[in-house]
């Protein structure tokens, strides 16, 4: 079985920057990953891998697996069954800005960082995510969006190969959002490193992934290529057609939805054990976040 | 009619006391009371209503400090007190320290310390006076070993849970970036500990005065304890408020040390950080 998405030579010239997708060796590579916690597996044979220079969404219900296999993928968490090829260059951003509050900025872009010229690097880091001005700041006096900016200029600087994204936006207000949406697209474009971005947010994979991966019962349920043009609108009949399919891989009954009120964004945790996924919702089914129900533009 | 009475109100409350208020600075207010006491004092003792047995003027008080000031037997006896607290502080906060690196560190460290270290704690070291005698005999051992006995504790105790409650967040996200253990600990965990430590040092320089108190007073042949306890001899009543002052400002003065080490080390806080 292939997980490689099928896309289109066009749209891949388009959207990978540098190597395109279908013939590149993958520089992720997860074979039959297995993590149980006790009650049950977490990670069930999972098998995965990221082409160099993609942008990959990871959906999921919460407790589906989908940070743990983050976790893995950022040796935080051991893999005590299955193989895991990863590239040596990682980089994290996390849901919190996860700063030494005792270092200044600069210092915790380049902390780790073995080069001679680390601070020029990290300087340019910080440029290039417009915080400059903010280099000899103390972590605890920057704004929450700032502070997800440096720790996107920490990721960064150390030009990976792998960027693992956990849910880095969650935690801003929605024009930030926007805004480091958009910072990440122009950063990945010019980086190109492989993205794997966990997120709840079906606009959010959406606007910035070419492919979704939705995650089920410590699996991949569904692995749903997104060859939209660039720069993507909320209202384009693709996106729409799109989001409905992944709302259906995720088990939200649309019509449903649209009938009710836009549910919270973090939805209570699925209870039932195996083939819960696709069943129609119960109450505590896949909340979508707020306004999502309604049409929404940009 | 209302509203004029209202301003009229106003207006002379803003000129008969604000005016007062705003020429006192803060400081003097606060102090306004204390004065007062002290004029009571000087009035009661000079008036023949308090024994100078009992208790001197603050006048009497003043003349002995500068006699001992200028004799240079206060510089001696402080000096000698100074030499001791640092000697046990300087032994009980590197014993405190390495303590509290060994168990907060490791966990095998932590099997092996910190039951041990958490039953002694319990015991009153103060209590040990009659026992160090007889160990240590009543030279200057005695006297430093009590101190750093006392200071160990509050610096184990508060290093120890400040290395554990470094945020575990910033620790994993840190460990992410490639760091070597030993980076890990000198760049983040340490310095994560440091305000703890800070409170713990604190604590312990005012547990180190008290046990300089209590073994100065026993066998001492010099010191501002012993200075308190000759003079008792004498009935100098004068003299012992003297070495009580002294003892207070040096504890007072510790306490100011530690808060501009605090200053300077913990700029990164929000509540330090002026901008």
């Amino acid at each position: 079985m292939s997980l490689t998405p099928t896309q289109t030579p066009t749209q891949v010239q388009a959207q990978a920057p540098t190597v395109s997708p279908s013939d590149a060796k993958p520089v992720v590579s997860v074979r039959g990953l297995v993590r149980n916690f006790g009650s049950g597996n977490v990670l069930d044979g999972l098998s995965l891998d990221l082409q160099p220079g993609s942008f990959t969404a990871l959906l999921g219900r919460s407790g589906c697996g989908k940070s743990t296999l983050l976790r893995t993928l950022a040796r935080l968490d051991p893999a005590p069954e299955g193989a895991v090829d990863l590239p040596e260059q990682r980089a994290v951003v996390f849901q919190e800005p996860r700063l030494v509050p005792w270092m200044r900025v600069l210092r915790n872009v380049t902390l780790g960082l073995r080069h001679p010229d680390a601070e020029q690097r990290g300087l340019a880091a910080l440029a290039e995510v417009g915080l400059s001005h903010r280099a000899r700041a103390w972590p605890l006096t920057l704004s929450g969006g700032e502070a997800q900016r440096a720790a996107l200029a920490r990721a960064l600087v150390r030009e990976p190969r792998l960027l693992l994204l956990d849910e880095p936006f969650a935690a801003l207000d929605a024009l930030t959002r926007l805004r480091m949406q958009g910072l990440v697209e122009t950063l990945w474009r010019a980086h190109a490193p492989a993205v794997l971005l966990v997120t709840h947010d079906v606009d959010e994979a959406l606007l910035l992934a070419d492919r979704a991966v939705v995650m089920a019962n410590g699996r991949i349920a569904a692995d749903i290529p997104i060859p939209l043009a660039r720069p993507r609108r909320h209202g384009d009949p693709g996106f729409i057609a799109l989001r409905s399919r992944l709302l259906a891989e995720l088990g939200v009954d649309e019509e449903h939805l649209a009938a009710r009120e836009p549910q919270p964004a973090e939805p209570r945790t699925a209870t039932g054990a195996a083939g819960t996924i696709g069943a129609t919702p119960g109450p505590g089914g896949f909340g979508l976040p707020a306004g999502a129900a309604a049409a929404p533009s940009l | 009619m209302t509203a004029v009475t209202a301003t009229k109100g106003t207006a002379t409350n803003s000129t008969a006391q604000q005016p007062r208020a705003a020429t006192l600075p803060a400081g003097l207010r606060r102090c306004a009371v204390p004065l007062a006491l002290l004029a009571l004092w000087q009035i009661s003792v000079g008036l023949g209503w308090i024994s100078t047995r009992s208790i001197p003027s603050p006048t009497q008080i003043l003349t002995a400090f500068w006699e001992l000031t200028v004799s240079g037997e206060l510089a001696v006896h402080l000096l000698v007190s100074l030499g001791r607290v640092s000697a046990g502080l300087a032994i009980g906060v590197s014993v405190g320290t390495v303590c509290a690196l060994i168990a907060g560190l490791s966990r095998r460290g932590e099997d092996a310390l910190d039951a041990l270290l958490q039953m002694l704690r319990t015991l009153p070291h103060l209590a040990l006076v009659p026992l160090f005698i007889l160990w240590f005999g009543i030279g200057e051992t005695p006297k430093i070993a009590l101190v750093a006995l006392g200071t160990a504790f509050p610096i184990y105790l508060n290093l120890f849970a400040g290395i554990r409650t470094v945020d575990a967040k910033v620790v994993e996200a840190v460990s992410t970036l490639g760091l070597t253990r030993r980076e890990l600990i000198g760049l983040v965990i340490l310095p994560g500990a440091l305000p703890s430590f800070l409170t713990g040092l604190r604590y312990a320089l005012g547990v180190a005065w008290l046990s300089l108190v209590v073994g100065e007073q026993i066998n001492a042949s010099s010191g501002i304890g012993y200075l308190a306890m000759t003079a008792r001899e004498f009935l100098r009543t004068d003299v012992i408020i003297v070495a009580l002052i002294v003892y207070a400002i040096l504890g007072l003065l510790a306490d100011l040390i530690v808060r501009v080490i605090e200053r300077s080390a913990l700029v990164w806080r929000p509540a330090f950080i002026k901008e």
